[in-house]
């Protein structure tokens, strides 16, 4: 008991100077920083940007057609309510991210599980998938307007365009990575070789493909109010260039805040959906 | 239990005691992988048997090609020449006959333990009441029946290789082949693995093909060791391990262990030092 005792006090001895040492900080190369201190920047992340904002406008230091207040942003945003443009714009550009999102993911998820499995499959698709990726999707404006006209699908088939052609690319790459040994342990274990893609490649791909739908659906956004931008009477991204029309900064302002508030709102859809759907999955990323 | 292998102190290699009966025979097997620089041989003919409820390991420094003559068994890797004979049949692709245990975690992640160690029997049809008593007697096995209804991504490396091991037996294979299934596992976990297959072996008497670079193991767990060459992979000698079926953990410390063990480490230090010697003149 008594040495362990002296072992203890020397330890605690021995402990001192080097608590006393300067805690090495928040620059430590991948290393956890305390939690409340975490909270703390985060929420300054915010917070800043808007202090900045508050104290620009309301000061008056920034030209008010250019920087609204945010009391202005917030009356425009309920007088937008109130017209009755808002809740269909908002309604009409959720569906059309919605049909074009889906009618991608249809295609690209069994297309890109096939690239990914069969060699056959990837020589037809992937050279000319990769070509047509590197097209920037405003460049096919002109096209999808020629094809489809100024209407509903055309906006459906740019959104389609911009993320399907990426996604069946990574939905390969995520097919691809799956252990061998993981085919080969089904194949040891009596599976035919149909047995071997349906029972283990596709669900062990799962987790790949719901976090390619989680990055893509971001990108759908985009190229939805690409779409909405250039030739339509309806959606949030047509509600910004008639605010830009009427020079109302404001509404800018709203519209904006918006997307932003929607295209959250679908992340953390897919950030609490995932470990209920696939609770066996590791964690993939935050 | 010492007394038992003292008895028997019959050192000898190369005097295997009453053979048993062959279920596998590799029959000249060879592999060659094309490259740019013409053929490379990893594998020269070869030929071993092992018989009914033998445990046979094959020991070999790192790219000798002695996991490739496992794969080959398997049925994952063709020969370019030779055959694999399984009962007198020869083997053509993989089968659930010849279950496989790989150093890889290779559990379906997506399937509770039990759900796994089921997946062989479901894959022939077999009816859920047969295959769930199957996996409850194996998950017995493996002392793993309370982690039945956990994610694999839940259980630690050693534990995985339980289920793994479960999952291969649940299928009734005539023979089991193990790839270094111990290999990532820390050393504490790997004694307790090797303890563990030693004791599953005394019940089910499977038919074991093992592969590893690990003497003590190879030594602890076999019945007949055979050594292999560096690169390209030949048989340089087979040694009997006179220990019979019932070893206790002491048998590690003993003078006969030793004894083997130095043999086969005079047999392959050379050839270790021919794979640094290559790697060294293929690098300059």
């Amino acid at each position: 008991m008594a040495t362990i005792l002296r072992i203890q006090t020397k330890e605690a001895a021995t402990l001192r100077p080097a608590a006393r040492r300067r805690s090495p900080g928040l620059f430590q190369l991948g290393e956890d920083i305390p939690r409340g201190a975490y909270l703390m920047i985060a929420a300054a992340s915010f917070l800043l940007p808007i202090a900045l904002w508050c104290f620009l406008s309301y000061s008056g230091r920034a030209n008010a057609l250019i920087l609204p207040t945010p009391t202005h942003m917030v009356q425009a945003g309920i007088e937008m309510y109130r017209d009755g443009d808002l809740l269909p714009d908002i309604k009409i550009s959720v569906t059309r991210i919605g049909i074009g999102f889906l009618l991608s993911a249809v295609l690209a998820i069994p297309l890109g599980i096939l690239m990914g499995a069969y060699k056959f499959a990837e020589a037809a698709h992937e050279p000319f998938v990769g070509f047509i990726r590197y097209v920037p999707v405003p460049a096919l404006i002109p096209l999808v307007m020629v094809i489809a006209g100024i209407d509903e699908p055309a906006k459906i088939l740019l959104i389609f365009l911009g993320t399907y052609f990426q996604m069946v690319l990574v939905v390969a790459d995520v097919t691809r990575q799956v252990p061998k040994d993981l085919l080969n342990a089904a194949r040891t274990l009596g599976s035919s070789r149909l047995q071997v893609l349906f029972n283990v490649l596709l669900p062990a791909t799962l987790p790949g493909i719901l976090d390619t739908c989680r990055t893509m659906i971001g990108w759908a956004w985009t190229y939805l109010v690409i779409a909405e931008v250039v030739a339509t009477s309806s959606g949030l991204g047509y509600s910004i260039m008639k605010a830009q029309r009427f020079s109302r900064a404001d509404e800018i302002f709203v519209g904006i805040f918006i997307l932003g508030i929607l295209g959250l709102a679908t992340d953390m859809v897919f950030k609490i959906a995932q470990p209920r759907l696939l609770p066996w999955a590791e964690a993939q990323r935050s | 239990m010492l007394s038992q292998f003292r008895s028997s102190t019959r050192l000898a290699a190369m005097e295997p005691e009453t053979m048993p009966s062959p279920i596998l025979s590799l029959e000249k097997l060879s592999k060659q992988y094309p490259t740019k620089s013409g053929p490379l041989t990893v594998l020269e003919p070869t030929s071993l048997t092992v018989g009914v409820s033998e445990l046979v390991s094959i020991v070999g420094p790192s790219g000798c090609g002695k996991s490739t003559l496992l794969h080959i068994v398997g049925g994952l890797t063709t020969p370019t020449e030779g055959r694999v004979m399984l009962d007198g049949q020869e083997v053509t692709g993989p089968g659930a006959e010849r279950g496989m245990v790989f150093q890889a975690y290779t559990l379906f992640p997506w399937l509770t333990v039990r759900q796994n160690v089921q997946f062989g029997p479901k894959q022939r049809g077999a009816k859920k009441a047969e295959r769930e008593e199957l996996a409850d007697y194996f998950l017995d096995a493996v002392g793993l029946h309370g982690f039945r209804d956990h994610f694999p991504k839940q259980l630690s490396g050693g534990m995985r290789q339980r289920v793994a091991i479960a999952r291969a037996l649940a299928n009734s294979p005539r023979i089991l082949l193990m790839d270094e299934p111990f290999g990532a596992l820390d050393a504490q976990t790997r004694t307790v693995m090797q303890e563990l297959l030693l004791n599953i072996r005394s019940k089910e008497r499977t038919t074991t093909l093992f592969i590893t670079h690990d003497i003590d193991e190879a030594v602890f767990l076999s019945d007949r060791i055979f050594v292999m060459t560096a690169r390209p992979g030949r048989l340089k000698a087979e040694i009997a391990v006179p220990f019979g079926s019932d070893r206790s953990p002491d048998l590690r410390t003993s003078a006969e262990f030793f004894q083997i063990r130095a043999q086969i480490y005079d047999l392959l230090h050379s050839e270790g030092q021919a794979v640094v010697d290559a790697e060294i003149a293929a690098g300059s």
